[in-house]
């Protein structure tokens, strides 16, 4: 059954890619209702292939690069899904879209390997560390987006490029940059209590809070990062231009710490440590 | 019977004779009281604008009604008809129906699109109503009118983008700001175009203005006017610091008003928000390098002649979607138009029903006086509905023949089948 779920939900998300590519380029209200439904009934597909998923694991379905690739998708579209009811920027699906289906097909393409779930999965503290983090990272992801949007509008108002495609269809600088803030001042917290709850975590299963493991350092690095981003946005108004260079930057070593770390870099947060067991102690 | 269009407008006529034969209400009064005297003209419409004047009416009698109109416009405009009459266009049938169609989607309009006519259009047609001057043809015509200007509207991008400077300055200030409910302007020097353009912005939304002047007792002019504050030359630095975000600039000064240094040095102090600088002046106030430091977005007059060009051309390119939309509309009109023809005979076939259902009713009156009123109701509805059940096939068959070139025959055949041109109706 969780198969179908997910092809399911596969096809909705690409269906819905594409008819927000039609979108962008036709500008058709009703192409954007039907790919935004499509989209939304893909999500509840996949929402519900989760919680089975959970169910029967116990633990979140993050424990292989496949169900965390699912799961990270899952992700992104939440949020696009709130932002929408914040925001009502329609364009946005046109970009959010096209890049979570990519990430689920990159999941359903590595085959599927039944995992031991060991005991020490099986943690409250782990859950918590799972679903803070990558909701940060779902917000992070809008706010790298919606900064290659900035990027490209705020390019073709600078060199007067008024007829292009993209000047009448993207919206304004303003609103690119208020979306871009929100994601910012709420990822934050959420990949700050992530990072804090995965301290207990650890102290709780290998008793050691810290151990300066490569993914470890990276989030640190992707943190402090992100603070520095607050930080200046809150006291010199850092904003436009600069602040989404800078979000699309830390997105960067966010996906580097993120499929780096799990494939190349070794460490206990790998995915080969989890399935064979090479954990701390 | 046709339809006839007689009109002057801004391709046709200069000016001048627009003003002189322009129809005011007193004229249209005239023009209206001559119709209700004559026989010639059944319906009428006028229609008077800055940019054109038409005459639409229906009549059977083309040219002794157009002779009477442009005479009358002649007389009302106190102008020859010799003079007057080049410079008209006359179109008939289809030919009016696409030219006031054409009309109010603003396709004949001297800059494409505009939104305007089409307010102008209802306001006389609410005239021509008020003068019980419209019947039939011209209310129908009148309201796919009104249809078609509102698809062409919604459907194409015809009256979207600006093509005026100052609009254009709107358009651009909002893709920047997206609201410009709480920005503040700085008006630098004084001038036509800045002043417009100043008004514009404020329309849309900015309720704070400042007016540097090199002197200052006109820059306390201009201020009154717009309900903002006077300042003076020397406090433009400041101004940018504090919290001015679209600056328009025209003075006439040989040097740049506003140097690349003046502004980077303050963009510290306004914490990064965007600036939005307008240079109208001709030679330029504003560094052009100013435009390299990041939130700072410099448009020159030349920049927005440019999307005024481009807004222009993209116009043109939704007119022929228009076009599209016009013409689709016309064959469903003309195909309305050809119902009228059958609708006589519809309606005589109907009565003469209708006459042989009452006789018969009067007749049978003895054998049905012992029924009561309720069965003797139903008994009326049976013999109706069994009258409509037969007549139905021969009106759809009417309906579907309207318009094609057959239909005077089938339209005679019929009258001829059910002997409708005797009036000795259901006697028989």
């Amino acid at each position: 059954m969780s198969f179908i779920l997910f092809q399911t939900a596969l096809l909705c998300e690409i269906l819905a890619s594409g008819g927000f590519i039609v979108y962008i380029i036709k500008q058709k209200k009703w192409m954007f209702r039907v790919s935004h439904w499509l989209l939304f009934s893909g999500f509840m597909f996949h929402t519900v292939f989760l919680i089975y998923r959970f169910w029967t694991l116990g633990t979140a379905p993050v424990l292989d690069m496949r169900s965390a690739l699912s799961f990270f998708s899952w992700c992104v579209i939440a949020v696009y899904m709130a932002f929408y009811l914040k925001f009502r920027m329609m364009v946005l699906g046109s970009f959010v879209a096209p890049f979570a289906a990519f990430m689920l097909l990159i999941s359903s393409s590595i085959p599927a390997k039944a995992i031991p779930v060991r005991p020490v999965f099986k943690s409250m503290w782990l859950t918590i560390h799972v679903f803070s983090v990558f909701i940060g990272i779902g917000l992070f992801t809008i706010a790298c987006l919606v900064s290659i949007m900035y990027l490209i509008q705020e390019y073709h108002i600078k060199k007067k490029k008024y007829g292009s495609f993209y000047f009448s269809r993207l919206p304004s600088l303003a609103t690119l940059d208020e979306i871009n803030y929100c994601a910012l001042i709420y990822g934050f917290p959420f990949l700050t209590i992530g990072i804090i709850s995965g301290c207990i975590y650890a102290q709780c299963a290998f008793g050691t809070y810290w151990q300066w493991d490569p993914k470890e350092v990276l989030s640190l690095i992707t943190w402090l990062l992100y603070a520095v981003l607050l930080h200046e946005r809150l006291t010199v108004g850092w904003q436009g231009r600069k602040a989404a260079i800078m979000s699309i930057l830390c997105f960067l070593v966010i996906m580097i710490s993120f499929a780096g770390t799990g494939l190349f870099l070794g460490g206990y947060h790998s995915f080969s440590s989890m399935n064979t067991g090479r954990m701390p102690k | 019977m046709k339809i006839v269009d007689i009109g002057i407008n801004h391709k046709t006529a200069p000016v001048e004779i627009r003003e002189q034969i322009a129809i005011d209400t007193e004229r249209a009064s005239r023009i209206f009281a001559f119709f209700k005297k004559t026989e010639l003209i059944r319906e009428l419409f006028l229609l008077s604008t800055c940019n054109r004047v038409e005459v639409i009416f229906t009549t059977d009698s083309f040219d002794l009604s157009k002779n009477a109109i442009v005479s009358l416009m002649c007389k009302t405009g106190k102008i020859p008809e010799s003079d007057f009459l080049p410079l008209t266009y006359t179109l008939q049938n289809m030919d009016a129906v696409r030219h006031i169609f054409r009309v109010a989607s603003g396709l004949d309009s001297m800059v494409v699109g505009e939104p305007q006519i089409l307010g102008q259009i209802k306001q006389a047609y609410l005239t021509s109503v008020q003068h019980r001057a419209t019947g039939v043809i011209l209310n129908r015509l009148l309201h796919r009118t009104f249809h078609v200007a509102k698809r062409v509207r919604s459907e194409t991008g015809i009256s979207e983008s600006a093509v005026s400077i100052s609009y254009a300055a709107v358009q651009l200030a909002k893709k920047i700001f997206h609201t410009l409910e709480d920005k503040k302007i700085l008006l630098i020097g004084a001038g036509e175009m800045a002043e417009l353009t100043a008004r514009h912005l404020m329309a849309n939304g900015v309720k704070s203005l400042s007016v540097a002047n090199r002197t200052f007792d006109r820059a306390i002019d201009i201020a009154r006017q717009f309900g903002g504050e006077a300042v003076s030359m020397e406090e433009i630095g400041y101004q940018l610091e504090s919290g001015v975000d679209i600056v328009i600039s025209s003075t006439a000064s040989p040097d740049y008003v506003i140097t690349k240094d003046k502004v980077r040095s303050c963009i510290r102090r306004r914490r990064n928000r965007p600036l939005f600088l307008i240079d109208i002046a001709v030679p330029r106030d504003i560094d052009p390098g100013v435009n390299d430091i990041s939130n700072v977005y410099v448009y020159d007059i030349d920049d927005l002649k440019g999307v005024v060009r481009f807004n222009m051309a993209h116009r043109q390119q939704e007119a022929v979607k228009a076009e599209r939309i016009v013409s689709e509309e016309i064959i469903r009109f003309e195909k309305w138009l050809k119902t009228l023809d059958i609708i006589p005979t519809i309606v005589s076939l109907k009565q003469k029903a209708e006459n042989i259902i009452q006789t018969e009713l009067k007749r049978s009156r003895h054998a049905l006086h012992d029924l009561t009123p309720e069965q003797r109701a139903s008994v009326e509805t049976l013999v109706h509905s069994v009258s409509e059940k037969i007549l139905n096939d021969p009106f759809l068959f009417l309906k579907r023949q309207a318009g094609r070139p057959g239909i005077t025959n089938c339209i005679d055949f019929t009258k001829k089948l059910f002997n409708l041109d005797n009036e000795d109706n259901g006697e028989t």
